[in-house]
């Protein structure tokens, strides 16, 4: 049996190595197609009736003088006369027209009768939430009501979070084909292999009969792993319309109202600590919404999570809003902010270094993340220069230009998820490995490859990676940092597997036997005797007109020490603040992440990169803003729905933590775990530069004037 | 979109014949950054679009015995870039630059900078401009304003989106307006008005009149800068802007024009803090109680408190800018 270990971190070739991503090129250059830039022959464009209201009963809808219209092939109601939408824009019908335009004309000769019913949008408050305030209980740990009261200081505080909307620049959709008994699906999709069947379940056609193509995704984030309502209604339109290919891409007011919303979070918290720093008790009452279905507590406190005495309070919030979705670290952002927040607080209250305080109540975390938490923060103080240019909260520096640090923390799992590769090695000396799997943009494609080539000892590009089609082998969604570990075990096990038949046809030729041959260099050879070789090429003719091929999987329950879980992360923040015009700027960002075995650093990089970006925009800029009176979105574009631009970002430096420890605890994903201390340290270094906690987020310029004038005040 | 009749005249004459004496009927395109988005929101629904880029006697930036004229169809890059206005308005430079979005300096006009629709989101969502329920009650006052007036002029709560009005202002420039009855002149103050109900226009502008000109008196001598309060570096829209353009005697100021953008429907002058600094040499003490004065009279909503202190900062800034000029 073929040796799946992953070769020793000194000798790998390929892997660890830093290639640029293998799309790159077509991407840049446009040459990459995305599917929502299809356009096949015949194709229908669509448009959606969407709810002007936040809460609304439809009395009656007539679609008559919509179907009439020139041009329109088919109508969809979506919610029939008698029903309920519970949020704006919320689909009630999908036209399919020839062109755009004539969908959106039909769309408004729809008639609907709605009466207008009461809404709650707004969370803030939870004073003003009435009867869709859904309390989930008290947990209680230890004795928190003793501990507080013995403790030398109690730090108490208020934060807030608001719901953002993922903006993916490619927005949801498709474009589906419904012809006879099958169905061809071309999504934006996290989730190739598992896209099909519940599209299929929701048309009452076998699973089997639905084909999907995807090979370049804008963006997702955690929201794009279901077929949707635009997916099955987009591809009952195709049915209806003869089976012509239906094209249904959200637009941008719709996207941001309904297509992802990552729920709030707010929370009084109350820390009762010793003084030196050591923290006795944790006590918050929080709240959160998602939409209609509330929102959960945020996993607090957040890392420090063994504090011995312990009360959590959590609300969820029912409001009219578009539904959540996962966000890259459902809850961990938020958590992150409100528990690094509370704690930069207590810091500032006993006059320490917050460095110094989390590094003591590192103790709190879970075991095996304490040693690399103190690691980790001793490398971000370094590499942001913290001894130097940390100070006590405020800075007395003259003039309006306060500057600040501040540290969050994260933590993640990121175990690989069921993965299936088919590796098959060609007579002429190819290699193709299949996988029905997906690059979201973080270079899976290149990895995969780097796996296979460093397995079969060949060149990168001697490997074509095929992925993004459910008729290759299944892997699971990308989401929750699973795909690395996944799909560079399953290539892993399948190209050892694909090279073991290999050697068996060369064996021979070696006077020698499988189990004795290794592929180094582009040669087969005897291990340990390179005078005993064959080329690559010479030794795949071997193979006669049979390919070798062989499939593997990604087994979750028993990864084979290939994959791993459970990573830790410092992220340490540089800004600032014109206490003038309230607007905060960024100097530097600097993330040290660990995750186990990188087998591409740039990749990493470039991934813990784009968190940081992601970090900003959610520290100081994006906020779904609703307006009470009319229950709408106010700021579904992007205007007002703020992201940042290259100017905003500052100075980001990544350190991925890759020491041979790490190494060899196997693949661990990256997606998330950078994503989440970047609020929380950007909201701290913004309290330590101007000396007062804006509670908060994001740092807006309103906000940030109003806890300064607040100051003032008091 | 509403489907609509495309014009491409070669002439102000015809362009304005192409046009309605009733709003609504149709638009003047230029740079099109805004247009395109309030037709495919049906903000707007014309039956005809008239393109103006076409027509050459638009375009261009002279220098004229009165100073300097500038075509309604210039570009922001073009202004931004020219070396007359480089060189006396430096005010008018850094207004420019403060679109922050590179696409819309290449696209968007100086005329459309002017004419284009405020951004208040209660307007862009339909509820007329001066954002009201059916009931006629502002959504604004009550509602979410972080981004309106300091300085309403009931019923109107939204601001000016012009990012070159306040430099306008303070320089002393004036429009050329062109109706099917010749031309007429304007100053840029004047082009703005306050619309009393949603079916009103902002603009001192007839439905079939095409803004073709701003003038500009000369500038030597005359201090001037713009201070702009924006959030981010790439494309935002102003939080607060200040222009001023000081008269010097030598280190005296003989007489200041400070406008401010973004805070009122129409820009604003700050005449308290203009007074304060007629006769005295400027420093910056001087600058910052100015900054104060500007700031005075504003009636802040539920959100728009902080822009008193945006106003304070931006005068102060906009006119220590000035003060670091060479006369």
């Amino acid at each position: 049996m073929a040796n799946y270990n992953w070769p020793e971190m000194k000798t790998r070739a390929v892997m660890g190595k830093r290639y640029t991503r293998q799309d790159g090129l077509e991407k840049s250059t446009g040459r990459a197609k995305y599917n929502s830039d299809l356009n096949k022959p015949g194709m229908l464009q669509s448009a959606f009736l969407t709810s002007p209201y936040a809460h609304a009963k439809i009395r009656s809808i007539d679609t008559s003088a919509a179907e009439k219209l020139a041009g329109v092939t088919a109508v969809r109601v979506i919610v029939a006369a008698g029903a309920e939408v519970n949020y704006q824009s919320q689909e009630i019908a999908l036209v399919a027209a020839t062109s755009e335009q004539i969908a959106r004309d039909a769309v408004r000769l729809i008639k609907v009768d709605f009466e207008v019913l009461p809404h709650v949008v707004k969370e803030d408050d939870l004073s003003k939430v009435g009867n869709r305030a859904k309390p989930a209980g008290e947990q209680v740990t230890g004795d928190p009501d003793k501990a507080m009261k013995e403790a030398d200081v109690v730090s108490e505080g208020m934060y807030g979070i608001p719901v953002l909307t993922h903006c993916c620049l490619e927005p949801h959709g498709q474009v589906s084909e419904w012809k006879g008994d099958g169905v061809n699906l071309w999504p934006s999709t996290q989730n190739v292999t598992g896209i099909g069947p519940d599209l299929a379940k929701n048309l009452e056609v076998p699973a089997t009969q639905v084909k999907v193509h995807m090979d370049y995704i804008g963006g997702g984030f955690g929201s794009k792993f279901a077929s949707d309502r635009w997916g099955v209604e987009g591809t009952k339109l195709s049915k209806a319309s003869g089976g012509r290919p239906v094209k249904v891409f959200l637009d941008r007011a719709t996207e941001l109202n309904i297509a992802g919303n990552r729920p709030s979070a707010f929370a009084k918290i109350k820390i009762a600590a010793k003084k030196d720093g050591t923290i006795t008790a944790w006590d918050s009452v929080s709240w959160a919404t998602g939409g209609m279905t509330g929102g959960g507590m945020p996993p607090i406190p957040y890392a420090f999570t063994n504090i011995p005495n312990r009360r959590l309070n959590h609300t969820a919030v029912q409001t009219n809003g578009g539904p959540l979705r996962a966000w890259r670290a459902p809850n961990h952002p938020q958590a992150s902010f409100l528990t690094c927040a509370a704690l930069e607080d207590l810091a500032s209250k006993l006059g320490m270094d917050p460095l110094e305080l989390f590094a003591k109540n590192v103790q709190y975390a879970p075991e095996a993340r304490r040693e690399t938490y103190l690691h980790q923060l001793k490398k971000a103080a370094e590499l942001s220069d913290w001894s130097k240019r940390w100070h006590r909260r405020g800075d007395s520096g003259a003039g309006p230009i306060k500057r600040g640090m501040g540290i969050g923390l994260c933590t993640w799992g990121g175990a690989g998820h069921a993965s299936t590769c088919k590796a098959t090695i060609h007579p002429d000396g190819s290699v193709e490995v299949e996988l029905g799997s997906q690059d979201l943009g973080t270079g899976t494609r290149t990895i995969v490859g780097q796996v296979a080539a460093e397995t079969l000892g060949l060149p990168l590009e001697a490997v074509k990676v095929k992925l993004g089609d459910n008729s290759y082998p299944p892997s699971n969604a990308s989401g929750g940092s699973t795909t690395v570990g996944g799909v560079s075990s399953s290539t892993r096990i399948a190209t050892a597997d694909a090279l073991d038949k290999l050697f068996a046809k060369v064996a021979p030729s070696l006077n020698s036997t499988a189990d004795k041959l290794e592929a180094v260099g582009g040669k087969i050879q005897v291990k340990g005797d390179a005078s005993k070789s064959i080329q690559w090429a010479a030794a795949c003719k071997k193979l006669g007109v049979e390919s070798a091929s062989a499939t593997g999987s990604n087994d979750p329950r028993n990864p084979k020490g290939l994959n791993t879980q459970g990573v830790a992360g410092v992220q340490i923040a540089d800004v600032s603040v014109d206490v003038e015009t309230g607007v905060v700027k960024m100097n530097k960002m600097v993330a040290v992440q660990d995750c186990g075995l990188v087998v591409n650093p740039r990749l990493a990089e470039s991934q813990v990169l784009g968190a940081c970006i992601m970090s900003v925009c959610g520290a100081l800029m994006e906020e779904r803003v609703m307006d009470n009176a009319t229950g709408r979105v106010l700021n579904p574009e992007m205007e007002f729905y703020k992201l940042a631009g290259i100017g905003d970002i500052g100075d980001i430096v990544v350190h991925m933590d890759i020491r041979e420890e790490n190494d060899k605890r196997g693949i661990i994903g990256l997606g998330e775990p950078p994503t989440i201390g970047g609020i929380a340290a950007i909201a701290n270094a913004v309290a330590n530069a101007i000396g007062v906690r804006v509670p908060s987020v994001p740092l807006t310029p309103d906000r940030v004037l109003a806890a300064l004038e607040e100051r003032r005040s008091a | 979109m509403q489907a609509f009749e495309y014009a491409n005249p070669t002439t102000v004459k015809d362009a304005v014949g192409m046009l309605s004496a009733q709003w609504g009927e149709a638009d003047v395109l230029a740079g099109g950054t805004d247009l395109l988005s309030l037709m495919k929101e049906y903000t707007h629904t014309p039956k005809r679009v008239v393109n103006i880029k076409g027509i050459k006697e638009l375009g261009g930036i002279q220098k004229t015995s009165s100073g300097l004229r500038i075509g309604a169809v210039v570009t922001l890059d073009e202004l931004a870039t020219n070396a007359a206005v480089r060189s006396e308005y430096p005010s008018l430079v850094q207004a420019a630059l403060g679109v922050t979005s590179p696409q819309i300096r290449n696209m968007g006009t100086v005329g459309g900078d002017l004419c284009q629709r405020p951004r208040c989101w209660y307007f862009r969502q339909g509820f007329g401009i001066l954002g009201q329920d059916k009931n006629g009650k502002s959504l604004v006052q009550t509602g979410e304003n972080r981004f309106h007036a300091i300085f309403p002029q009931a019923p109107a709560f939204y601001v000016n989106p012009s990012s070159l009005a306040p430099a306008l202002i303070a320089l002393g420039a004036r429009v050329t307006i062109t109706g099917p009855n010749g031309s007429r002149e304007l100053s840029v103050e004047k082009l703005f008005v306050v619309p009393k109900t949603n079916k009103d226009r902002e603009l001192a502008l007839a439905a079939n009149e095409i803004l073709t000109a701003i003038n500009l008196p000369p500038a030597k001598g005359i201090k001037n800068a713009t201070y702009e309060v924006r959030q981010k570096q790439a494309l935002d829209w102003p939080l607060t802007t200040a222009s001023v353009a000081l008269k010097m005697k030598g280190s005296t100021v003989t007489s200041a024009s400070i406008v401010l953008g973004h805070v009122g429907p129409a820009p604003v002058q700050a005449k308290q803090a203009e007074a304060m600094l007629a006769g005295k040499a400027l420093t910056p003490d001087l600058a910052a109680d100015a900054g104060k004065a500007a700031a005075n009279g504003a009636q802040p909503m539920s959100g728009t408190a902080y822009k008193v202190q945006l106003v304070r900062t931006a005068v102060k800034r906009a006119l220590l800018e000035a003060m670091k000029q060479r006369a």
